[in-house]
This record gives C-alpha cells, sequence and structure tokens, in this order.
C-alpha cells in the first residue's frame, strides 16, 4: 500500500487500482469537531479535482476532493452517524471512500509523506 | 478539502488589536482569530466540550472586544430622554439596578446596532451601554452627534469584560465574595470579587444564568486567572458562544440583524415597551409602529433540518414547491439540540411553527420544519417579585 497526499489536505492509500480516501490528521485538527459527514454513492462515477465527499465542523463546511478520476466502489456509511471518528482517526477508520482509479498516472503529481509534512509546515 | 470559511470572517481583519487577556489565552493554547477587529479566541479545548461545560457548570468568556460606554447628563430624564432619541426601548422607566436590551435604529426602522443599557443603582444622570465590537466606532460616532447640550458620551477603552456563564456561575461568583444570590435577571450593580472592584449585570449571551463582569483593564488579567482557578470554571471561545447563543435563539448582529431588519421583523417586539409603542419618538417610529398595526412582510423565525447537515448562513429557504420564501441568517450544528439547527427570515404566510420548509445545501432541497425559537429553553434567573 503507498499513501499520497494533496496540498488540499486529502490522502490516498492505493492498493492495486483502488485507492481510498480520507483527510489528514492536520486537517481535522484545523476543522475542530466534526459534526456531519456525507460520502458519496457507491457506483457514482468521480473526476479528478471534483468534490466527492463534505465535512463539516461545528463552525464551517468544508468539500473533499478526489484527486484521482474513477468510479467509487466502497462508502464509508457508519461516518454519516458517527462523524467524530474522523477527529479520532482521520488517516484510519475516517475514510470516506474508495475508488477504482481509471487513470493511476494521476498518482504521479501527488506528495508522500515527507513532502506533505514539509508542505503542512511551510504553511 | 475547501479551507473552512468561518461564518464569523469579518472585513476588520486587517491589523487586528489584542484584548488585555491575549496572552492568556495563548498560555491556554487558544485558537485565535482576527474577529471584529481583535484577535479573539475562536476555541480552547475543542466547540462541542466547551458548549456542554458551559451549560452544565460554568463557562469564562472574554468579550473585551465590546464597546463599553457611559452617557452622562444632569439627571436620570435628561440623559433617557436623549438616549430614547435613538432607541426604542423605555429608557425613561428603567430603574436603578436595572438593565435592558434594546437596539440603535435608523430612520426606516432599521438596526444600526443592538445593545445593553444599564442604570446604575443610585444612579441619576448615568446610563451605561454595551455595544457590539464591530460597531462600536460607528455607534460613538452616531450617538454623540445626535446627543443634545448638557449630555455626554465618555468611552472606558480602560475596562475589559467577561462573561461567566452557566448554572454554576452565579455560586462561583458568591464564593469569590459577591452578594448576588439573589439578583434578577437584568440586575445590575457594583461588586467585589476576591477584592476586585467590578461592575456585574445577571445576563449574558447563551441562554443560561449568568453574569457579564466589566473590569479595569489593569485587573482583568488576575480576575480571570481567579476565576479560572475554580474547577467549576473553564474558558469558552467565540465558537462556543455563537452555537449557545443559537440556540438560545439569540440575535447575532450583522447576520439575524441588520440596517435591513427592523425590530419587529426580527421578533424583538418585546423590547419595544407599551409608552414608546404608543409615543413613537424614536428614529423609524412611524414605519416601526405600522409594522406592529398592520404587520410585516416577513419575520424571524427558527428552522429545525430534518437531517444531520448543517445549513449555513446564507442558505435559500424554499416551500414545498420550491418557491424562494426566505433566507438562513444564522445556521450550524446545536450540541446541546444533537444535531443542525438555524434562523433565519421567511414570508410571514411561512412563518408558522409547523410550516415544512426545504433548505438548498449543495444543490439539494433539504428537508425542514419552521419551529419556535429558542431550541434550549432559557435558564434565567427571575427573581421572586
Amino acid at each position: 500500500m503507498t499513501k499520497y497526499y494533496t496540498e488540499e489536505h486529502e490522502w490516498i492509500a492505493v492498493e492495486g487500482k483502488v485507492a481510498t480516501l480520507g483527510i489528514t490528521d492536520h486537517a481535522q485538527a484545523q476543522l475542530g469537531d466534526v459534526v456531519f459527514v456525507e460520502v458519496p454513492t457507491v457506483g457514482r462515477k468521480v473526476k479528478k479535482g471534483e468534490e466527492t465527499a463534505v465535512v463539516e465542523s461545528v463552525k464551517a463546511a468544508s468539500e473533499v476532493y478526489s484527486p484521482v478520476t474513477g468510479t467509487v466502489v466502497a462508502a464509508n456509511e457508519p461516518l454519516a452517524s458517527n462523524p467524530i471518528t474522523v477527529n479520532e482517526d482521520a488517516e484510519g477508520a475516517g475514510w470516506f471512500c474508495r475508488i477504482e482509479m481509471s487513470d493511476p498516472a494521476e498518482l504521479e503529481v501527488l506528495m508522500d509523506e515527507a513532502a506533505y509534512k514539509a508542505f503542512v509546515e511551510g504553511q | 478539502m475547501t479551507t473552512p470559511v468561518h461564518a464569523d470572517h469579518d472585513p476588520h481583519s486587517d491589523a487586528p488589536l489584542k484584548t488585555p487577556l491575549y496572552d492568556a489565552h495563548v498560555a491556554l493554547g487558544a485558537r485565535m482569530v482576527p474577529f471584529a477587529g481583535y484577535y479573539m479566541p475562536v476555541q480552547y479545548e475543542g466547540i462541542l466540550a466547551e458548549h456542554a461545560h458551559c451549560r452544565a457548570a460554568a463557562g469564562l468568556f472574554d468579550v473585551s472586544h465590546m464597546g463599553q460606554a457611559t452617557l452622562r447628563g444632569a439627571d436620570h430624564a435628561t440623559v433617557a430622554g436623549a438616549l430614547e432619541t435613538l432607541v426604542p426601548a423605555d429608557i425613561l422607566g428603567l430603574e436603578p439596578g436595572r438593565q435592558r436590551y434594546s437596539q440603535l435604529l435608523n430612520g426606516r426602522g432599521g438596526i444600526l446596532d443592538d445593545l445593553m443599557v444599564h442604570r446604575a443603582p443610585g444612579a441619576d444622570g448615568t446610563l451605561g451601554l454595551v455595544v457590539n465590537a464591530a460597531c462600536k466606532v460607528a455607534d460613538y460616532a452616531h450617538i454623540a452627534a445626535r446627543l443634545p447640550a448638557g449630555v455626554s458620551l465618555e468611552i472606558h477603552e480602560e475596562r475589559a469584560l467577561l462573561a461567566l456563564q452557566g448554572p454554576e456561575a452565579v455560586n462561583v461568583l458568591v464564593s469569590l465574595g459577591a452578594d448576588v444570590a439573589n439578583w434578577d435577571f437584568m440586575q445590575v450593580g457594583p461588586a467585589s470579587l476576591a477584592g476586585i472592584p467590578v461592575f456585574l449585570s445577571r445576563s449574558g449571551y447563551t441562554g443560561e444564568d449568568g453574569f457579564e463582569i466589566s473590569v479595569h483593564a489593569d485587573t482583568v488579567v488576575d480576575l480571570w486567572q481567579i476565576l479560572l482557578g475554580d474547577p467549576r470554571v473553564r474558558p469558552i471561545g467565540l465558537g462556543a458562544r455563537d452555537s449557545l447563543r443559537l440556540e438560545g435563539g439569540l440575535c447575532l448582529y450583522g447576520h439575524d440583524i441588520d440596517e435591513t431588519t427592523t425590530p419587529v421583523e426580527a421578533g424583538l417586539l418585546w423590547s419595544i415597551q407599551k409608552r414608546r409603542r404608543e409615543e413613537g419618538g424614536f428614529p423609524g417610529a412611524d414605519i416601526v409602529r405600522s409594522q406592529i398595526a398592520e404587520g410585516v412582510a416577513r419575520k424571524r423565525v427558527g428552522i429545525k433540518p430534518d437531517g444531520r447537515a448543517p445549513a449555513r448562513d446564507g442558505t435559500e429557504i424554499v416551500d414545498e414547491n420550491g418557491v424562494a420564501i426566505g433566507t438562513v441568517t444564522s445556521g450550524g450544528f446545536g450540541p446541546t439540540v444533537g444535531g443542525p439547527v438555524a434562523m433565519g427570515y421567511v414570508a410571514v404566510v411561512h412563518a408558522r411553527p409547523g410550516t415544512r420548509v426545504g433548505l438548498l445545501v449543495r444543490g439539494k432541497a433539504l428537508p425542514a420544519e419552521i419551529v419556535s425559537l429558542p431550541f434550549v429553553p432559557a435558564r434565567f434567573h427571575r427573581a421572586p417579585k
């Protein structure tokens, strides 16, 4: 499994053609208490850069963008009734959906963990 | 992920000022944000925990960014008469030791700001004012330009303001030596807390019992530490202040009320006492009185979404046929309610509690219902008469 990061603070973990999408631990800390999550429906086709999930804290709403093009093959439905999971385990149990990628070359522009860490520290 | 846009983002953020408690907030690990021209703590441990603590025990707020001022004149009739030309509340009838909520109105009955007006015990010729931070410069200019000879406005830059809110607030202040257990809601007066002179009012912005504590800026840091030394007290940021007041159905200036809304549309008619309704004599009185007599086209209401998705400020409200009927002016998650809550304006025909509406969020009409305010019942302390 290889993990990639975006400048918009999403992470994806890739195994074969399937990428699991979430927001980073840094992002959840910035958001504060998460009170609402909307995950995409299974079967939905998403394009790179498209709004794929919604995460809302007490204060604000944020859209989550998919860094890859493909089809949603799984969604983390329990988040709807337990949104605080995103705070507790953003890069584990707080995942939003799994996407079967149609263009794995899109991964090439994404950051690895070290690059993301440097990016966050530079902000 | 998009960067969260905070509902309280405001245009005064060029060179934010610091309250005397800035360093104390930073030391507590607060997340500081520019708000109404000041760096203010949006949260310490987290909005949900802070909100819950305030409803369960006592929450301490730094609200030193708000404006404190005194109107001074020969006697009560003189200063009250002067202020009554600017606000629709009965100020002449304000008893010593009491506070009243009112609004500075423009000539169309629109709200320039909302404010608290108090008459200190024994005061005959002074009225204390507390106004919103974002409006204070404009308020002071507006008031000063309209005062008659012999009445002056004194601005208290030297004073800080704290709020201690929640069911344990009164017990905390009593334990520090203030004899306030039997004070009535909206009672005001001087007191001493652990030897520090303060001016108290039994009021606040959370729907809970509690006090606002005006204190000299030189002693506010000491008082803040003394209050936080009580295990019942925790610091509360602007984030929970907003969710607490929203559940309490209380208006946020610039969102739920502004220059285009009148007190009648905003559901604040209770703050215009009978004599003022009859006599008028305040800005926009003709419009306000005709709205009282003939009704208004739109009204501020509570809105409860059926689902879990919050509807934020600016969300369009539609009727069951999808026709636009109004706009959300405050909306978010209500931690005590355990779900989303909102307020907004709708056409009066849709304002009755129980009316079904839709909230246009991300292109979908989320089902919701008009409800009575507040979402969480007020727990103000009404002393027996």
